[in-house]
């Protein structure tokens, strides 16, 4: 079965509290109805910019934050994917949906189901510098996962300890120390170790390099391509960097303002951007080539706040295609090529 | 964040902090050695209680069988204040280390679980800090039995909701920091994050404020003995021995310092013990800054 | 071209708990007039000491302890040894003739000011003089136009305004301005400086391209989001017209989008004001897109001083190839450094690159290589050379 991954109709939404009884009086959209489906193997790539909603759909995919609607099915087969859409068409609340949901559907789990999730799904947070508690030895942050689920203990865990550290490059005399003894690199490889603790099928990945400089980057990035053939792992990859995703992404999903505008292999989509803000990204991201400066299309404006989402196509107001269509109502996903999907009344 | 040579390092450079220190140090010998300094005389009982040399009511001067001379009922004012110490450590270890571990109880589950939880410990700690504190400590004493373990309890009563309020705060703020998620996704429950991680991070204001309260905490238990609502009569406490020299604190006009040893030289430890905690607090929180701490 | 800006010979050391960490070694480097230099370097590469250094602004525990900073002005006669400065001097050329925009733009702005009062903070510490020139004139119109019998009321008090706001344009010193500058009621009767500086404040945000510029300068830092900070920031930056802007990683933290905008307005910065500006950044595709020049760093010294073309088309140094090479492309294998940076506390002997670079000789350990000129206006610093 080939989908590891599969996002249906995810949403989540902060609600923003006000006034004296602190009631409910808006919401951010961080997520606004996100589907698409990760490959077994697959290195998806998610980029978009500050506000998009990348994180927060990382997080609601590995459980750190329960989705308000919609499904997450890790490692479902079709049959009860199936089931669950027929029974939600028909629109009753039954028991039976109720049931399979919690059987299958990730955002319906709780207790015992999330914990066993946790062994196969990881996240690796942004910034090294925060992500690793600062009082802990760092084998013991290795090793934390490995006693939380009662995996191995005693001297097979050190064992297993000693290994991951230096599976990530980092040696066993270094053990002892804490992590503000070692650089943004090597306490990113801390935080990769301990993510690989309980042998995970799924990783994702929140901005891992972008807190560090160049030449450390190309080395973290060698190290998770080499550990995602040893370990056939899949990886979600969420990354500012459109370089960094073109370079190293089986396949990219675009978003803006908690939505995907368009979804496509990285050669497809960074040549040939069939959406307006997919096509600026591109355009707006310096390479270091003096040669091609050319054609630059800056993009006016700010980006909006999720708390206050433009109606209809979120993108409109900066679009230069846009159309009162665009105004009254939201595109939805729509396959423009083999494996290309783009959300827009009028791609390019 | 530092080691602990780091910190020794640091605490021994300050000069204030080394004068704690050694504060403190001299203390704990007396206190250690307190049967070796001041010996109970045979056959006395309860060491606690201060030999009398008499019933006469004038405090005497010292003598060389009375160091530090006699209080009002001559009460031996050296043995007073030697076994005093110990006295005194055991109400402001105990007092605060029962607050603390009250403190980090209610303070974290009302930081870390938030919603109705947090309301209700919250409320709860309202309710006590309402009251103004030493008339409440007053106001238990005197229904209880009169004694320095109803002073301590009474202390307890009237400090924890500072330190649960202290710890929340902090455990809110650590609350959001990445490793805390981190170790939620790796599958930890709420125990043990708390415990393993956000309470080790959050500690400090509280170590800090817990230090320095300890020389609070002896000085509140002394002015509640001083108004009679502590110790028995004749136990060895500095406060104790300030309320007896209640009426001598002035001599007759015409040699008015007469009688100075019988509050001055109770006073005095009080005054240094204090002082010893509060500067081991001032170096706690210099240390601790997290601004302060490498360079 | 001229030079502005002459760094010699420029050492800075800090002396920490741990150890000294030597954070620029030796360095010389020049900023020429009207170009627009780039920095690039990692983290520990001395960049952001070097833009410090020129500002005198090193924070404890770092000591500038030797070298030369010459500072070729314009205006006044030739050439100011700025390490020799005083201290009241230098604040006279910090945000005057030479400006910062940092990293951060939040941490720049003052939370409780609003926009409009910092930027014109600048102007009034800076340009008293041009700001009394500018109410006198106000004033004098209002005496020349003013009919009625309101504006014959207040006349006198009119003369009066006029002739303080000429003091204070012509002379400076002069005690009745200063004297009533610092009593607190009569502090209010200059407030046509502060309207004078408000308008200038208004200019300079519509010339960095902020929309609704009176409305925005009423707001405070936390209602603006991070693109607009950054612009605010280059507006206090070139309030004055300064001659050498240095932009620390102003870029950064800015999404790519919003970065594309302020590289266009750097860009124009360069064109329509004829400043310099010393640009730091550790991405050579942000490099490319705005720099003439560029200056390669590694642990606090420098390896390669070349046009940006030139950086790309033939890089010399090692490590430039080694960092154009890390840089991710698609359809190219990441070639890594091996290695880590060299440590701060105790750097390699000799060239401090010599432990990671494929093409090192034995010399490289010993002694350190200079900086050689090898070809036009192309600089290196290693023993290939």
């Amino acid at each position: 079965m080939n989908t590891l991954v599969d996002i249906r109709g995810l949403k989540k939404h902060f609600p923003i509290v006000g006034g004296v009884f602190r009631r409910p009086v808006g919401a951010v959209k961080a997520v606004d109805g996100v589907s698409l489906a990760i490959k077994r193997g697959q290195w998806f790539g998610l980029v978009g910019e500050s506000g998009c909603g990348k994180t927060t759909l990382a997080k609601t995919v590995v459980r750190l934050t329960k989705p308000t609607s919609g499904h997450v099915y890790f490692d479902i087969p079709d049959a009860p994917k199936a089931q669950i859409e027929a029974l939600e068409s028909l629109g009753k609340n039954s028991g039976e949906l109720t049931s399979l949901l919690k059987e299958n559907d990730l955002a319906t789990f709780s207790g015992a189901r999330v914990r066993l999730f946790r062994r196969r799904a990881q996240l690796v947070h942004q910034d090294p510098f925060t992500s690793l508690d600062p009082r802990m030895k760092i084998k013991n942050i290795v090793a934390e996962p490995l006693i939380i689920h009662r995996v191995l203990s005693g001297q097979a865990q050190q064992t297993a300890v000693k290994e991951l550290l230096g599976r990530v490059g980092l040696s066993a005399g270094q053990l002892e120390r804490y992590p503000h003894q070692f650089s943004g690199g090597q306490r990113q490889r801390i935080a990769v170790a301990r993510a690989l603790a309980t042998k995970p099928e799924f990783i994702a990945f929140d901005e891992p390099t972008s807190a560090l400089d160049v030449s450390v980057q190309a080395q973290i990035l060698n190290l998770l391509k080499d550990l995602k053939k040893e370990f056939g792992l899949t990886y979600l990859y969420i990354t500012h960097e459109l370089l960094i995703a073109e370079s190293v992404c089986d396949y990219i999903a675009v978003m803006y303002l908690g939505k995907v505008v368009e979804m496509g292999r990285p050669e497809e989509v960074f040549h040939t951007p069939r959406h307006p803000y997919a096509q600026s990204l591109v355009a707006a991201t310096p390479v270091p080539d003096p040669k091609r400066r050319v054609g630059r299309i800056v993009l006016p404006g700010e980006v909006p706040s999720p708390s206050n989402p433009p109606p209809g196509c979120a993108f409109h107001p900066r679009c230069s295609q846009a159309t009162n269509e665009c105004h009254e109502s939201a595109p939805a996903l729509e396959r423009v090529g083999d494996d290309h999907y783009v959300a827009c009344f009028h791609p390019l | 964040m530092t080691g602990w040579k780091f910190m020794v390092r640091q605490l021994a450079r300050n000069p204030l902090s080394l004068a704690g220190i050694i504060i403190i140090f001299i203390f704990a010998i007396i206190a250690i050695f307190a049967p070796l300094i001041a010996p109970t005389p045979a056959g006395h009982g309860d060491p606690y209680l201060i030999p009398r040399d008499g019933y006469w009511a004038t405090p005497q001067l010292p003598s060389e069988e009375h160091p530090f001379g006699t209080t009002e009922g001559q009460y031996d004012i050296f043995y007073g204040v030697i076994w005093g110490t110990r006295s005194a450590f055991r109400v402001g270890l105990v007092v605060i280390g029962i607050v603390v571990v009250i403190g980090i109880i209610l303070g974290s589950l009302a930081g870390y679980l938030g919603g109705v939880i947090d309301e209700v410990i919250m409320r709860i700690t309202d309710i006590f800090l309402a009251f103004p504190a030493l008339i409440l400590a007053m106001a238990i004493v005197t229904v209880m039995e009169p004694s320095l373990t109803s002073i301590m309890i009474a202390l307890i009563v009237v400090s924890w909701p500072s330190y649960a309020r202290l710890i929340r705060g902090d455990i809110l703020q650590v609350r959001e920091e990445d490793y805390i998620e981190a170790s939620r996704g790796l599958g930890a429950s709420n125990a043990r994050v708390i415990i393993r991680h956000a309470l080790p991070n959050a500690i400090y204001p509280t170590v800090i404020m817990a230090s320095l309260d300890i020389g609070a905490v002896v000085l509140s238990a002394a002015a509640l003995s001083f108004l009679g609502l502590g110790a028995p009569e004749g136990y060895a406490d500095w406060g104790q021995l300030t309320s007896f020299a209640r009426n001598w604190i002035v001599g007759p006009s015409a040699d008015p310092l007469r009688y100075w040893f019988a509050v001055t030289i109770p006073g005095l430890f009080i005054l240094f013990f204090v002082l010893g905690w509060n500067l081991l607090g001032d170096a706690f929180r210099d240390i601790f800054d997290p601004r302060l701490a490498r360079r | 071209m001229e030079d502005l800006i002459r760094i010699k010979d420029l050492t800075v050391r800090f002396y920490t708990y741990e150890g000294v960490v030597h954070a620029i070694d030796d360095l010389d480097l020049d900023i020429r007039q009207g170009e627009t230099l780039g920095i690039v370097g990692e983290t520990g590469s001395g960049k952001s000491m070097t833009a410090l250094a020129i500002l005198r602004l090193i924070p404890y525990p770092g000591k500038i302890e030797s070298g030369s900073i010459v500072f070729c002005d314009k205006d006044s006669s030739g050439e100011l040894e700025l390490l020799k400065l005083r201290e009241d001097k230098m604040r006279a050329i910090r945000g005057n003739k030479i400006s910062m925009v940092f990293q951060e733009p939040g941490a720049a702005l003052n939370p409780v000011y609003t926009i409009g009062d910092q930027i014109s903070e600048v102007y009034l510490l800076h340009r008293r003089q041009e700001l009394g020139c500018r109410a006198r004139d106000r004033v004098d119109s209002l005496l020349s136009d003013g009919n009625g019998l309101a504006a014959g009321l207040k006349r006198p008090f009119w003369r009066w305004q006029s002739r303080l706001y000429s003091k204070i344009a012509e002379e400076p010193r002069a005690v009745e301005p200063r004297l009533l500058n610092r009593t607190p009621l009569f502090r209010r009767l200059l407030w046509r400086l502060r309207d004078e500086a408000s308008r200038l404040t208004v200019n300079m945000l519509k010339d960095v391209e902020i929309p609704d510029p009176v409305r925005v300068a009423a707001e405070y830092p936390h209602e603006l989001s991070g693109g607009m900070k950054q612009r605010a920031v280059i507006a206090m930056a070139l309030a004055c017209s300064p001659e050498l802007l240095i932009a620390d990683e102003p870029t950064t933290s800015l999404d790519v989008t919003i970065q594309a905008q302020m590289l266009e307005l750097f860009r124009r910065i360069k064109v329509d004001r004829g400043a310099s500006v010393l640009f730091i950044t550790h991405n050579l595709g942000v490099a490319s897109e705005v720099c003439d020049r560029v200056a390669v760093m590694y642990a606090g010294r420098l390896c390669e001083v070349c046009t940006i073309e030139e950086l790309f088309l033939h890089p010399l140094h090692p490590y430039t190839r080694a960092l154009l090479d890390a840089v991710p492309m698609p359809g190219k294998e990441l070639q890594t450094i091996p290695g880590a940076l060299a440590d701060a506390l105790n750097p390699p002997p000799g060239c401090r690159f010599h432990p990671r670079c494929p093409s090192a000789t034995p010399l490289c350990q010993q002694e350190r290589p200079k900086l050689k000129l090898v070809g036009k206006d192309h600089m290196v610093a290693c023993y290939l050379y």
